[in-house]
């Protein structure tokens, strides 16, 4: 036996090499299996990061403001036209503005402080308001709640971003103090344990810089910043509110990592929007502006809605131009064109055009439609054209395909009934290829609509603030706004423009879901 | 009247007055077709309908062609002519400023006339105004004329003997002809469009200077060498295709080789999800997310040598914007790219071949490294051509991540910049379309179109000659 075994490959050298192979093999299939997961992991990461973003902006904070809609200012003699009433954001604004200070009077004495109070609404928000009450003159004289956006530094600190706030938890105060110099000293026993603990640790991993940090402590509508601060007492600069709110209260703390130099919230602000939070004057609410408004130099008042319809209209002038000639082009490839060197050329033409970086197309619409034709920059109709001849091959492609799929029985059997040329493709093939021919139709349009380069570079990039109603109307598409918005310094649009790549994904999933489903329902197998 | 008719929306109204002598010459040509053919013995060779198709396309072609010349030149007569009645004060203008003012007549024209005090330019409108009525009527009538006689020979040749089908085929034919063209044209329109301002370009930068040379500062002084683009958009596309090309192909030979029909039907689709991404989203992404992560990895980095005595000082750049973030995320986009190309190549070597070498003896890795690679060989570098093509074109990418730095530097974490980057750069700004930035842009296309054309060209020619082998 054991002569065998060393002439058979089953010796002990050949036994090793085989599991030196069968570990080659399983390393091999596991790369393959780690690529995949490798792949899919980034498509993840993307989609998550963007999904995250965009959830925090599908909500904001708005504040409500209860005024008396005085005629002498937002209908003053002379400007008491509904359209002048409409576009008083001044009269609005002052209402408002003194509604906040009516609640927080100590930023009436100094102008600093009042600025910075009037920071919390912007002043573009109140126009909503002035139109409702344009448009109902009777609310004039009466009370109003007018509810405007808060400001969009102060709403990504509610959401809990930009400022780096840590909790921590004060006990019961057994009394408070105020002094005659503003100052309140807060008193209970082993009440401002945690807080001294955990600014020891801060000390510790941020040096000296640590010294620097703000905590404010808060009760009820009263906010204080800590100067001093032991176990068992605590100084406060009462930045608003009243000593009397501490008394007999469990305060809620909070450290902030930011120091107040660093964070475009100051202390004082958020000690008043914690204030109007507790005096149930902000509520989060839905953001349906993303949807309903326009772009806007403030994020907390900027939309996608000229974005969308200037994506649309686009996307009107490119189906119009691209589907019809694509599919005929498609259809003279396929059943009429001769073998011959002119078809070859169109045929290596179309299979190269399709591959040709979409900036270029760009650079022709610019030189042809823009220089030479003189059409009006920032166009849909220029938009649509360019994108057309960008579709133009990914439709005849597609349709290619479709009409290949068509068994020749079908022609057979037209032709046998004296049908011309014509008559077999227009009666019987095309009919059939129509679901194929729709669906390459859709994934180009598709594809149209994602793409940004091309209309950098014919002016689809400035600042719209109308809807467009024609495509001859300056215009801007999804995609651009959504880079025009990215290149904004604030952080709070970094939100918005993941809230707007949502709303392209989604179209774009929407138009996907189309295609299978036509596929699922129409497609035929021969 | 004149100036009533003046205020006439062309464009409509063409279509209106084609759309109405399309419908009635069909209906001529038709109903004369059925006349004759009832009152003739012999069989009519074309039905009634290809006759009423064949009268209305005589009609509205000429019709057509006539309200086409009229559009393309009808505008510059007008002014012309207008320009010659202007009194002679007028000609103290410069050209541009005349040109200024007959828009400012124009426009005020097309919004339904001027009301103002001027009354020199209330006078210019109202004979724009005539003259355009003058045009406007023009065309109305020659048109109708063009179509009418058009319409009239067309319908003196209906007869049972003509064979309208066959004539109505092939004007369809050289319309269906017309279409497919336009792919050309496309094409033609491109290389005359980048060729013809590059020529002006290059009438005013030596070429030598913009191909070799190293200094690229086209915003702010006249310097146009762009080898630091170039070596920019090389630098990010083999990033890229670090990340791509095992990737993608490792995940193609998985597929094709290992995976089961259940897994194979939902990871395909997935993966072909990153290709239907939008690039914008990966620029955001590379933005938000990509970039400060290679940054602060740098920065550990830099610390981590510095303090290990490696080093005495930064060695990584650490930039906010970097050509190694771009790179990273393009290489995440081309991943379908390889992967679905290389997949069907793979899946297109035939079954044999691996039969093959199983019978020999070899595990399924040794058959598909030894046997079905070499045998995809061609069609798997037509794939990374492709991709490595789709990662020099690539926009929103670089643009928004590889930061605007024209420098020749190896340090993957500095901002490089790109050709495109440059394109968009200077594209967007108010320029003139004579002034060298604007060229430039014109230029450094042509270089992007020639070198992408190349990857092309070559490896669709590849899969061709792949495809030819194995079916």
């Amino acid at each position: 036996m054991t002569d065998t075994d060393a002439r058979s490959f089953r010796n002990a050298a050949a036994l090793k090499r085989l599991k030196g192979r069968r570990a080659a093999d399983a390393r091999f299939k596991f790369y393959g299996r780690l690529a995949i997961v490798v792949a899919l992991a980034a498509l993840a990461m993307l989609l998550v990061s963007v999904g995250t973003q965009a959830f925090s902006a599908a909500t904001h904070h708005v504040v409500r403001y209860d005024i008396e809609l005085d005629p002498a200012r937002i209908a003053p003699d002379g400007a008491s036209a509904p359209e002048d009433i409409s576009r008083n954001v001044e009269g609005f604004y002052g209402l408002a503005r003194d509604s906040l200070l009516e609640t927080f009077p100590e930023a009436n004495t100094i102008p600093a402080q009042r600025l910075l109070l009037a920071k919390t609404l912007t002043r573009l928000a109140v126009l909503p308001a002035a139109r409702e009450v344009a448009a109902r003159p009777e609310l004039i004289g009466n009370a109003y709640t007018l509810t405007a956006p808060l400001n969009h530094d102060l709403d990504l600190f509610l959401k809990g971003r930009g400022a780096g706030e840590m909790r921590v938890e004060i006990g019961s105060i057994a009394a408070a103090k105020a002094d005659a110099d503003g100052e309140v000293t807060l008193t209970g026993p082993d009440a401002f344990k945690a807080v001294v603990t955990r600014l020891a640790s801060l000390r510790a991993e941020m040096g000296p810089a640590a010294d620097t940090l703000s905590v404010l402590v808060t009760s009820g509508r009263s906010t204080g910043r800590l100067s001093d601060i032991t176990a068992n007492t605590a100084r406060l600069d009462l930045l608003t509110g009243d000593a009397a709110d501490f008394e007999q209260s469990r305060p809620a703390g909070r450290i902030f990592r930011l120091a107040e130099s660093e964070r475009n919230v100051s202390d004082q602000q958020i000690a008043w929007v914690l204030a109007l939070k507790d005096l149930g004057r902000v509520s989060r609410v839905a953001n349906t502006g993303l949807l309903t408004q326009t772009d806007s130099t403030y994020p907390e008042l900027a939309g996608g809605l000229a974005a969308i319809v200037g994506s649309l209209l686009t996307m009107l002038i490119t189906a119009f131009v691209a589907v019809p000639i694509g599919v005929l082009a498609a259809v003279y490839l396929e059943e009429f064109a001769p073998k011959n060197r002119v078809t070859d050329l169109i045929e290596v033409n179309i299979n190269n055009l399709a591959a040709v970086p979409s900036i270029v197309f760009g650079l022709l619409g610019a030189a042809l439609f823009l220089n030479f034709l003189d059409m009006p920059r920032s166009a849909p109709l220029v938009g649509g054209l360019v994108l057309a001849l960008l579709t133009f091959p990914v439709v005849i492609i597609a349709s290619r395909a479709a009409l290949k799929a068509v068994p020749p029985s079908i022609r057979a059997g037209a032709l046998a009934v004296g049908a011309s040329k014509m008559q077999i493709v227009f009666h019987h093939v095309v009919p059939l290829a129509a679901p194929g021919i729709l669906t390459g139709a859709i994934l180009g349009m598709a594809r149209a609509l994602g793409e940004t380069a091309p209309l950098l570079l014919i002016g689809m990039v400035a600042f719209v603030g109308d809807v467009p109603r024609s495509p001859l109307d300056e215009s801007t598409v999804l995609p651009v706004q959504i880079f025009s918005w990215s290149n904004n310094a604030e952080r709070a649009w970094e939100p918005m423009t993941a809230a707007l790549i949502v709303i392209l994904l989604v179209l774009l999933l929407l138009m996907n879901s189309l295609v299978v489903f036509l596929r699922s329902k129409f497609e035929r197998r021969w | 009247m004149l100036q009533q008719l003046g205020h006439l929306s062309m464009g409509w109204l063409m279509i209106a007055l084609l759309a109405v002598l399309a419908s009635s010459a069909f209906f001529l040509g038709r109903v004369r077709a059925e006349q004759v053919a009832g009152s003739s013995p012999v069989r009519s060779h074309s039905r009634p309908n290809y006759h009423g198709y064949f009268v209305a396309i005589c009609a509205v072609t000429p019709a057509a062609l006539a309200a086409l010349v009229f559009g393309l030149f009808g505008d510059g007569v007008t002014r012309s002519v207008l320009v010659n009645e202007l009194p002679d004060a007028f000609g103290l203008l410069s050209a541009t400023e005349l040109d200024t003012y007959i828009d400012a007549v124009a426009q005020s024209a097309a919004s339904g006339g001027y009301s103002g005090a001027d009354r020199i330019f209330a006078a210019v409108t109202n004979r724009y105004l005539e003259l355009r009525g003058l045009l406007n009527s023009g065309v109305i009538g020659f048109s109708l004329l063009a179509g009418g006689i058009g319409m009239y020979l067309a319908r003196r040749r209906v007869s049972p003997q003509f064979r309208a089908r066959a004539r109505v085929d092939s004007i369809l034919e050289l319309g269906l002809f017309v279409c497919a063209a336009i792919a050309i044209a496309t094409t033609i329109g491109i290389v005359a469009s980048l060729l013809f301002e590059s020529l002006k370009f290059f009438g005013q930068v030596p070429i030598t200077e913009f191909l070799f040379g190293t200094r690229w500062n086209a915003q702010t002084s006249a310097e146009f060498g762009a080898l630091p683009l170039f070596f920019g958009t090389f630098m990010i596309a083999l990033i890229a295709m670090i990340i791509a090309a095992p990737i993608g192909l490792f995940a193609a030979i998985y597929l094709s080789e290992y995976a089961g029909p259940s897994v194979r039907g939902w990871v395909k689709p997935v993966l072909e999800v990153l290709a239907g991404i939008p690039t914008v989203v990966y620029g955001f992404f590379a933005l938000l997310v990509v970039a400060p992560a290679v940054r602060s990895a740098a920065l550990w980095l830099n610390d981590a040598l510095i303090n290990l005595g490696l080093a005495s000082g930064p060695v990584l750049a650490a930039q906010p914007t970097s050509a190694l973030a771009a790179g990273l995320v393009m290489g995440i986009m081309v991943i379908p790219f390889v992967s679905s190309l290389s997949d069907d190549v793979i899946n297109a070597v035939p079954q044999t071949l691996r039969d093959g070498a199983f019978a020999l003896g070899a595990t399924k890795s040794e058959t598909i490294r030894e046997v079905v690679i070499p045998a995809a060989l061609p069609g798997i570098i037509a794939a990374l051509l492709l991709a490595v093509s789709r990662a020099v074109g690539e926009t929103m990418i670089v643009v928004m991540a590889a930061g605007k730095g024209a420098r020749i530097s190896m340090d993957p974490t500095s901002d490089l910049t790109t050709i495109t980057v440059q394109i968009v750069s200077l594209m967007t700004g108010e320029t003139g379309f004579d002034d060298p930035k604007t060229l430039s842009a014109f230029a450094l296309g042509l270089v992007l179109f020639a070198v992408t054309l190349m990857f092309n060209l070559v490896a669709l020619r590849v899969v061709q000659k792949f495809r030819e082998k194995y079916d």
